[in-house]
């Protein structure tokens, strides 16, 4: 599998990360030699196998439904790039 | 006091020979001396740290106090600390503050270790040489033209040279164990679930754990002890009795069986790594300890699987750096979309934002299958691989990687080749276990080679009790690079 420019640049408008024409072919040619090693997987028999997704076969903790933290929306928006009166700003998305 | 054990140090403290403060000015003015040349540090604040000495001086004053109350003690800029900024070697969280400790943080806190200051990484901790940091590479006090390993490259040139008594890092796919053999140091990492990832920037939450690493195995139990324990904040933090992992440090390695896997000593390995390890396999064998074949015949895979199965977590778990909660915000952009591209485009670095690219591309409609699917389908069979050897032996040993330390630049060109440079690391997380690397002698340039102990599931205490019994008989951990002279 070989990613032509078109299909990296679908890619990355998905991932929502702008590449620089500049180095769209960079970013291609490094792309396409990462699916190569992955690639290796494919000649791999797993028929019967399940698929693992976590290390240890755990299930998931349930706690009980009671407030366990308090709101803090001061604090934590300290650190965002533009905020007013309790709000995050982005750019108007509705005209 | 720069090249002693954190048992050591705790009895100087102990005994007033020294306070907190002096010990703590004594590191800080060694970082001062050494890392503008080998820059392990991002962030480092005397007046906290030293603020941090004072205390804990006065809780020993009270005749109070732990084993690591006093001791000052480096973190990998991955965990989140209200006192100092928490960026993650990127330029996305260059100014981050973060509103809370990671839980790993307030463990270090309540033993009364003082926080040194914030190790550099390779950025969000993708990567193995400690180069793709927006804050510049880190360089192997070995030798400054070479790379310290990484992801957790910064915290282990701070151990190697001397800088830090021990430091935290983090290993997803070898972040822990790969940097400490390439700088000589020890390092350590837990099982999953062990170790609570509250407040740890996450990268592939299925993978990552936080670990020790430091001088000796001894340390790395101290260090353990303070770290490990349940946090009902990560879901995956598993709930079982505390531990003490100093208690097998004394264990005779009679009876120990130690299973030699043909695929860690193959092709590819540098004949001084394979010497050196061959050499510590015979020590622990005239200490009593026999060896056995065992079969991991899936090991080849292991980095195709992991370069499926990481990229995809973190493209999920990267998407919450849009410009807008928190990190790097584009000065200029059309619209909201546009925000979020440029935000990302410039935030992240070249390697994360191919991580990213192959995460989406994995994760995609028509690719699921193909790709996700089918490398989870793989993780279990390497899984199986490891548990099929636990039945017949006690840990696994091999090399921790397949090189000693390599020039900055040589592998930056091809991510390939970088990421095979993992390839005996990446095994142990995928199945969830326990992986420990500490020195076990120099190649012919007179670079560190690093000894690799797999363990079975929560198996440290036994892991750390065995390599404590070889840095009993050997010395090479108590080496210190030359070029950083103590």
């Amino acid at each position: 599998m070989s990613l032509s420019h078109d299909q990296i640049r679908r890619l990355a408008q998905l991932a929502r990360i702008a590449v620089r024409d500049e180095d769209a072919e960079t970013v291609r040619e490094r792309l396409n030699r990462v699916l190569g090693l992955i690639d290796q997987l494919q000649a791999v028999d797993t028929s019967g196998i399940e698929p693992m997704s976590h290390a240890l076969d755990i299930v998931q903790p349930l706690r009980e439904d009671a407030v366990t933290v308090s709101a803090q929306r001061e604090r934590f928006q300290a650190a965002a790039p533009a905020v007013a009166e309790g709000l995050y700003l982005v750019p108007k998305v509705i005209e | 006091m720069l090249n002693s054990g954190l048992g050591e140090l705790q009895a100087a403290l102990a005994a007033r020979k020294i306070s907190s403060v002096e010990l703590t000015r004594l590191f800080l003015e060694r970082i001062g001396k050494l890392d503008g040349a080998l820059n392990a540090f991002i962030t480092v604040d005397e007046e906290t740290s030293l603020a941090q000495a004072r205390a804990a001086d006065a809780v020993r004053a009270k005749g109070a106090g732990g084993p690591l109350t006093g001791i000052p003690v480096a973190h990998k800029d991955i965990f989140c600390t209200r006192a100092l900024r928490t960026t993650c070697g990127s330029r996305m969280l260059e100014h981050y503050a973060s509103p809370y400790d990671a839980h790993v943080i307030e463990q270090f806190g309540r033993a009364g270790a003082v926080l040194l200051g914030k190790t550099n990484m390779d950025e969000f901790a993708m990567g193995s040489s400690s180069e793709t940091s927006y804050f510049g590479p880190v360089r192997n006090p070995w030798n400054k033209k070479l790379v310290p390993g990484g992801s957790s490259g910064g915290s282990a040139a701070a151990v190697a040279a001397r800088m830090a008594p021990a430091a935290t890092g983090t290993d997803t796919g070898g972040s822990i164990r790969q940097p400490a053999a390439l700088t000589g140091v020890c390092g350590l990492k837990p099982t999953y679930g062990l170790v609570s990832r509250y407040g740890m920037v996450a990268f592939a939450s299925s993978l990552d754990q936080g670990g020790p690493l430091g001088k000796s195995a001894a340390d790395l139990a101290l260090l353990l002890n303070v770290m490990a324990g349940h946090d009902a904040r990560d879901s995956t933090s598993v709930d079982r009795p505390k531990e003490d992992y100093t208690r097998e440090l004394n264990t005779p390695l009679r009876s120990l069986r130690i299973g030699l896997p043909a695929e860690y000593f193959g092709e590819g390995v540098e004949p001084g790594v394979l010497k050196c390890v061959r050499e510590a396999i015979a020590c622990f064998e005239s200490q009593g300890a026999r060896t056995l074949p065992v079969e991991l015949p899936n090991t080849g895979l292991a980095v195709p699987v992991y370069y499926v199965l990481a990229p995809a977590e973190a493209s999920s778990n990267l998407s919450r750096f849009d410009g807008v909660r928190y990190g790097h915000r584009a000065a200029q952009y059309e619209d909201l979309n546009d925000m979020y591209c440029r935000t990302r485009g410039e935030g992240f670095g070249a390697e994360v934002q191919r991580r990213i690219l192959v995460g989406t591309y994995v994760l995609s409609h028509g690719y699921y299958d193909a790709y996700y699917l089918k490398a989870q389908r793989v993780r279990r069979l390497i899984a199986r691989d490891f548990a099929q050897a636990f039945k017949l032996c006690d840990v696994i040993m091999g090399p921790t990687s397949p090189t000693t330390a390599f020039p900055l630049g040589a592998k930056t060109d091809d991510p390939v080749q970088m990421y095979l440079s993992d390839i005996f690391t990446i095994p142990a997380p995928l199945a969830g276990l326990p992986g420990l690397s500490i020195p076990c002698g120099f190649d012919a340039q007179g670079l560190p080679v690093g000894l690799q102990i797999v363990g079975d599931h929560f198996s440290e205490a036994k892991m750390l009790g065995v390599a404590h019994q070889y840095q009993r008989d050997t010395d090479w951990h108590l080496r210190a690079p030359t070029e950083t002279p103590l």
